[in-house]
């Protein structure tokens, strides 16, 4: 699947910024999202949730609220499958709960009643006897001896002997002798690391509509970043067959990683079962805070040795990640990203995932890299003042280059990280003069990117555009670059494609729009899907010319004779083969199905100036630069949205966000009222720098983008607000009651 | 339940609602126009935004039958036929969406600053839209393309 060697000619609608296809009906109010369907004889869902963060339940009496008229089905656990095993489990564990209560907001039971308000009123007749039990929702608390057990042997095979129950998996990479690394150092810099949990904020809470018959047949409509994969586990979680469950995508208003995985699609189709009738879920603002995943919080402690001359000798990590009372923190991704951007020859890295009486976290952009980054790039930031060296100049000796090993392991193919430093160093920004009460601050960030299985299909219509089926959500405006794709590939106009997001009775099966991966994934099977159908209008000119196959070829938008020895033909377009194309052989149609293994790597290099009001503590953004490599831009336009969208998630999570438990256990700012997401007046101008360092893996150089954008951010931040205040923060959000403790107690010695 | 008469988008429109329900619910639910969205049902995000008798206000926050003898302008009525308004055309141009779901409050709201300040300032146009959250964008090219549709419509 490499660079195809033809297209390093110029791009001819690629690289351009045409309007998106789906744009006039997210303009007009047309575009239909989760909530804004209705079915004939629909009811309305509502989910009864646990107050308390962790409890026994003793019992659930239903019967008060099934005698009322209006309630058509009560659902609890018990009308789910009860075979599950592993991840399935937990998924039901979380939307459902079992014995116990798991933390505030854990889903009890739930009703279908005839309208959303009687639903909601039906909820306070459900009788539920709860066993309060001990909690704990603290990182490091829950791994102090005598912390309340989450789960008994939820450990799998990798936590050592000997650790605190909650500790459910263990990772460790990296290669060397750090110690000796540490010796050869001019300064040997050791801190400790908070990060809060946030939520990734999508504007829209989870909506669907769904149908389940008593024949095992449903139909659901759902918002979601993966209906492929909310089919298969939606399926398994009501014990029908996965392909008698049509899933249809509605528009996404946001997911950022969080509507990868289901909440309330599988408790609908339970209680259409049950009430044999449609039935709509919409989850409220504080259900979506409550119930649905935020990331990881994290506790981590870095040590990085440096020479005087800027060389990192050594560096080790180890990275603490809570994930709710579930297993699968992020924890091997953030020990795993966080000294990527860095060649080392002593590296060390460890994570522990950890259980708390809190929600499952999700996905969130770079599940675990941003707070990796946050700790190591501090460390990195605190070094280049000590020892009075550029923080870029530091970075660049540092930086991994095509061919370099990855702290994490693997070589380095083609990478981009050097440019993006040298770009930053050469912006404007950078050599800008600070004001006063002003500071600065840089990083590095890194994320993988990821491929998974891919289905596309493209087909002709009689008057010669064409009709594309892509199976990932559109979150960001990839309609449009994989109507750029296509019509890049066919030679036709970037009008002519339509890119339709098909449902899972319509493809293959397709992985989650997760990962960074639309772009690069769908984008290559697009152009290969294209590719099978220029080989199969190929052949129609060739019969039609009577020549052989091999002899015709391609060219902008037409069938052409390969050469004088092919004979001489009038080149004949696209639509003219296929406006004929039931006399010469039937239908044209291309498709492409692959689960690719080169999704490129990418890195960023972030550029803050904060602001610090010693008074208050408030801190600013004045100004921002992000210079990421996207391999190659499709749509440079929806590229620069990923880079100002990942900093500015960024710029919540290292200023305001975070979710603040109280001594009873329980979420005490499910609301964005109190759960401060930046706002407008909150923000600079966003500078982006595109570098493009073409991905070998990818037909046109595609590396994903989206993910990476929030990687540096963090640490960016609390770099520059670390100067401007000149006291390090190591505890997010630096909020500005932190903040000003921090000014305060450095300035009472 | 009560009889509510208001007029939307110019047409006069009549609906039964009860009590308890918001005017975003009547206008979604008994009105079918959808543009308006429930992000929070708070007030905290704007995403409902809709102008009642010119203002902004979140139409979470007003009860269906405050909307008697009032007038109320949503999404759906920003275009003239096949027109869009310019800030329709400006955020497709911009790129100023990247989900679409604030998009429709976002809009609206837009719509009243113009209405108000033909003119606005970068200051004005982000303290005017801070009541709307995005979470897409980083709000960057939201305001590049109020700022364009203002300079397009005083030209104008």
């Amino acid at each position: 699947m490499a660079l195809d060697d033809l297209r390093t000619k110029e791009f001819r609608v690629v690289g351009t910024r045409p309007i998106r296809p789906d744009g006039i009906d997210k303009v007009t109010g047309r575009a239909k999202f989760g909530a804004d369907v209705t079915a004939s004889g629909m009811l309305h869902g509502a989910i009864l949730r646990s107050p308390h963060p962790h409890a026994r339940i003793l019992s659930i009496d239903v019967s008060r609220a099934i005698a009322e008229p209006a309630v058509k089905a009560v659902v609890t656990r018990a009308d789910f499958a009860g075979n599950l095993e592993g991840e399935d489990w937990n998924v039901l564990e979380n939307i459902m709960a079992g014995e116990r209560a798991l933390y505030d907001g854990h889903a009890i039971a739930a009703v279908a009643a005839t309208s959303a308000l009687s639903a909601r009123d039906a909820l306070k007749l459900i009788d539920v006897t709860y066993e309060k039990l001990p909690f704990v929702t603290d990182v490091d608390e829950a791994i102090r001896p005598g912390a309340p057990v989450i789960r008994e042997g939820a450990a799998d095979e990798s936590v050592p002997e000997g650790l605190h129950p909650n500790i459910v998996r263990y990772h460790e990479n990296g290669h060397g002798d750090v110690e000796k690394g540490f010796a050869e150092a001019d300064l040997v810099i050791e801190r400790s690391f908070v990060t809060e949990a946030t939520h990734q904020g999508y504007i829209e809470p989870h909506a669907c509509l769904a149908q389940l018959g008593p024949d095992g047949k449903g139909e659901l409509w759902c918002c979601t970043q993966g209906h492929f994969a909310a089919a298969r586990i939606c399926a398994k979680l009501v014990g029908i067959d996965a392909s008698q469950l049509r899933v249809t995508p509605s528009e996404i208003g946001g997911g950022f990683g969080g509507k990868t995985t289901v909440f309330i699609e599988p408790v609908a189709l339970a209680l259409s079962r049950k009430a044999n009738r449609p039935v709509k879920i919409v989850m409220s603002r504080s259900e979506v805070f409550r119930a649905t995943g935020p990331t990881s919080s994290a506790s981590m402690n870095v040590k990085i040795g440096m020479r005087k001359n800027g060389d990192i000798t050594a560096a080790e990590g180890e990275f603490r990640l809570q994930g709710g009372a579930f297993p699968n923190a992020p924890m091997e991704f953030a020990a795993m990203c966080a000294f990527a951007p860095y060649d080392l020859e002593h590296v060390r890295s460890r994570g522990w995932d950890i259980l708390c009486n809190r929600p499952k976290q999700a996905a969130y952009r770079a599940p675990g890299s941003p707070m990796g980054a946050f700790a190591v790039e501090s460390v990195i930031d605190e070094l280049c003042n000590r020892l009075k060296l550029d923080p870029i100049e530091v970075r660049l000796r540092n930086a991994v280059k095509e061919g370099a090993r990855a702290a994490f392991g693997p070589r380095f193919q083609r990478i981009g990280l050097i440019e993006t430093l040298e770009q930053a160093k050469a912006h404007p920004h950078y050599m800008a003069e600070l004001k006063p009460g002003q500071g600065r601050g840089v990083s590095c960030g890194f994320w993988f990117n990821h491929s998974g299985e891919t289905s596309v299909s493209l087909a002709l219509s009689y008057d010669g555009t064409v009709s594309l089926s892509v199976g990932t959500p559109d979150i960001g405006g990839s309609r449009a670059s994989m109507c750029q794709m296509a019509a890049e590939e066919l030679g036709i106009p970037y009008e002519n494609v339509r890119t339709t997001i098909a449902d899972t009775g319509s493809l293959g099966y397709n992985d989650i729009s997760h990962g960074s991966r639309v772009t690069y994934a769908s984008g290559l099977a697009t152009i290969r899907a294209a590719q099978d159908t220029i080989r199969k209008l190929c052949a129609r000119a060739a019969a039609r010319w009577e020549i052989d196959e091999e002899a015709v070829v391609w060219e902008d938008g037409h069938a052409r004779p390969a050469g004088p020895n092919a004979g001489e033909f009038e080149p004949l377009s696209l639509a003219a083969i296929a406006a004929d194309m039931g006399e010469t052989g039937g239908p044209i149609a291309g498709h492409f199905e692959i689960t690719p293994n080169g999704a490129g790597v990418s890195f960023a290099t972030h550029i803050v100036d904060a602001e610090v009001d010693r008074e208050t503590g408030a801190a600013k953004v004045v100004r921002y630069t992000v210079v990421q490599d996207a391999g190659k831009a499709i749509h440079p336009s929806y590229v620069e949205g990923q880079y100002q969208g990942g900093a500015v998630q960024g710029i919540g999570w290292a200023l305001n966000e975070e979710y603040v438990y109280g001594d009873d256990g329980c979420l005490q700012n499910a609301g964005f009222l109190d759960y401060r997401m930046p706002v407008a007046s909150d923000l600079p101008f966003i500078d982006t720098v595109i570098v493009e360092v073409p991905n070998p893996g990818h037909p046109y150089g595609v590396r994903g983008v989206g993910e990476t954008s929030i990687c540096p951010p963090l640490a960016a931040i609390a770099n520059a607000v670390s100067n401007a205040a000149d006291v390090r923060m190591t505890h997010l959000p630096m909020s500005p009651p932190r903040l000003l403790k921090a000014i305060q107690e450095k300035e009472l010695g | 339940m009560i009889h509510v008469k208001m007029k939307v988008n110019g047409d006069p429109t009549e609906f039964l609602c009860d009590p308890r329900e918001t005017m975003l619910d009547a206008l979604r639910d008994r009105l079918n126009l959808t543009g308006a969205k429930e992000g929070c049902g708070t007030g905290d995000c704007g995403a409902c935004s809709i102008l009642l008798d010119g203002n902004v206000v979140c139409s979470c926050l007003v009860l269906a039958a405050e909307g008697q003898d009032r007038e109320i302008e949503t999404v759906e009525g920003m275009a003239a036929g096949e027109d869009l308004h310019p800030l329709q055309r400006k955020f497709l141009e911009h790129a100023a969406l990247q989900c679409g779901v604030c998009t429709p409050g976002i809009l609206v709201a837009a719509k009243a600053l113009l209405e108000r300040v033909p003119d606005p300032t970068e200051s004005e146009i982000r303290y005017w839209l801070a009541g709307n959250l995005c979470r897409c964008t980083g709000y960057d090219k939201i305001v590049h393309a109020v700022a364009d549709a203002a300079i397009e419509m005083r030209s104008t």
